[in-house]
């Protein structure tokens, strides 16, 4: 339990809900993509410091093989959120 | 000795990145802005790779830092470019 | 003394982080918003190098703050208009949303729950004692595995089904953007100064791809972070308005965007028939597999991503396309 540890998996706790708070609150659709990435990398600050192990130590590779999944497929989400919501703003202009 | 030559480079280089957000901040249009944070920070990169290449093990290491402050210096300078020259036409729009 | 400074570099950078998330979910202009999302992106992959996860870093820099922010841009590009509900006319109980002020706290405070509990797990679990199990496992089968990176051994021979799974979620995600509409309309041809730089910058990439590939095995790489270099090629090349971006042209794009998920269900089923495992690799062929899957997943990672930037199908280039034309042209 260090402190390095404590420190960066509270900040992704903060960002987690900023992010949650950001994709509720947020009028326009593509600002609540930007926050559920936003809660995405709270996470992903969350799974890296669980790995931390320390600065002389190797760091734990299993949840740094989780995030760079997670990375991947948020990125693949946002762009099929972006298509989706380029295809409700096309729809919303015809009627 | 090549701690301080290194630790010399890297605060100059640092400097220089200050003095580049200064100008951001403070400096009154967007040619200004450009021109500060363009040069600054480049001359600031130039410097801090030069601090760690001392550092480095290998001529390898050294190419690939070369390369690195090369990539930062072609691509700053196009979009500075691009976007004095895309505030230009809206200028002359307007 | 040392310890003490990093403890200060740590505070900053977590301030800096928090910060730019709090500025860019805070302002209402959504350009804003989108590039200060990019610097957090950024800033993030800074704190992923401080922690020892070089791979990660490299992935969040070329894809998290990169790819992420190039296809935002390109989105807020296209619609300046924000899809708002109607305004109404009680504005002083109500927040830019319509919402009231009390559905904004309840929501906040809901937020701040969630954070609450979250934090209270983990700390929770760094109080009682780690368990070694799982990263004494990995180091001790990491000789057997192919490779010696050991985020690489986790992602190709450890828990290759969920990459496998992984590289499936690409590509259903490029299809569904498929089945939403066609591309984009492509940007005007770059004036001199950005085409000199697309002329040394595009083969540069292509190259330090081949390289991020190759170096996956043994030093951070690997095939997500080759797979991003590649699609930033060809998205430096649809910002230059060129035409040709890198695809290929109808089945042949299919093949490629398939190839990542076909290659790793091929060597999975074939070891099967060999009587291992599924994606079991004998240890001597570990390598030689590996690099045949993140080859194939590269270029796969590749395809979607730069099929993502698109914005949906691709409007065909090439001779079959031009003869094709040609026949609606004499028909008319």
């Amino acid at each position: 339990m260090m402190t390095t540890q404590i420190l960066y998996a509270l900040t992704g706790c903060v960002i987690v809900a900023l992010g949650l708070r950001g994709a509720l609150l947020h009028a326009s659709l593509l600002q609540r993509i930007v926050a559920i990435n936003v809660m995405g990398a709270g996470v992903f600050m969350l799974l890296i410091a669980v790995a931390y192990r320390g600065p002389g130590l190797p760091p734990d590779p299993l949840p740094h093989a989780l995030v760079l999944t997670g990375i991947v497929v948020a990125v693949s989400a946002t762009a099929l959120a972006l298509a989706l919501a380029r295809r409700l703003h096309a729809e919303q202009d015809d009627d | 000795m090549i701690n301080i030559l290194s630790s010399i480079l890297i605060l100059a280089g640092v400097f220089f990145y200050l003095a580049g957000s200064i100008g951001l901040l403070r400096l009154p249009d967007l040619y200004s802005r450009l021109h500060a944070l363009t040069k600054a920070d480049n001359l600031g990169l130039g410097l801090l790779i030069a601090g760690l290449a001392l550092h480095s093990q290998d001529l390898f290491t050294v190419l690939k830092l070369l390369l690195i402050w090369l990539a930062v210096l072609a691509a700053s300078a196009t979009s500075a470019h691009l976007i004095a020259r895309q505030a230009r036409r809206q200028e002359t729009d307007s | 003394m040392k310890t003490m400074t990093l403890h200060v570099f740590d505070g900053l950078l977590l301030l800096s982080i928090v910060a730019l998330a709090w500025a860019s979910l805070a302002t209402t202009d959504v350009r804003r918003s989108v590039i200060l999302f990019m610097a957090f992106g950024l800033v993030l992959a800074v704190a992923w190098g401080r922690l020892l996860a070089p791979d990660v870093a490299l992935a969040e820099a070329a894809i998290g703050a990169g790819l992420s922010g190039a296809l935002l841009l390109a989105a807020v590009h296209r619609q300046p208009r924000p899809l708002s509900p109607v305004s109404s006319n009680d504005s002083r109980h109500q927040g830019p949303n319509g919402l009231s002020i009390v559905v904004r706290w309840a929501v906040t405070l809901l937020s701040a729950a969630l954070a609450g509990t979250l934090a209270w797990a983990l700390l929770h679990a760094f109080s009682s004692t780690p368990h070694n199990m799982l990263p004494q496992a990995i180091s001790g089968n990491l000789a057997a595995s192919g490779v010696s990176n050991p985020v690489t051994a986790v992602l190709l021979n450890f828990r290759a089904y969920d990459t496998l799974l992984e590289l499936a979620v690409l590509l259903t995600a490029v299809l569904g953007i498929f089945s939403l509409g066609q591309a984009t309309p492509g940007y005007q041809p770059a004036g001199p100064v950005f085409d000199g730089l697309v002329h040394w910058l595009v083969p540069v990439l292509i190259l330090m791809a081949g390289y991020l590939l190759w170096v996956g095995a043994h030093a951070p790489g690997g095939a997500f972070q080759a797979g991003a270099a590649l699609a930033a090629a060809g998205v430096v090349l649809r910002l230059a308005g060129r035409s040709r971006i890198g695809l290929p042209d109808g089945s042949a794009l299919r093949i490629v965007m398939a190839a990542g998920v076909g290659v790793f269900l091929l060597v999975g089923l074939s070891l099967l028939l060999l009587g291992r495992p599924f994606l079991g690799y004998p240890p001597a062929w570990a390598g030689a597999l590996i690099l045949l899957i993140e080859t194939a997943a590269m270029l796969s990672i590749a395809a979607t991503l730069l099929l993502a930037f698109l914005g949906g199908q691709p409007e065909s280039t090439g001779v079959k396309a031009a003869a094709k034309q040609q026949r609606e042209e004499i028909s008319l």
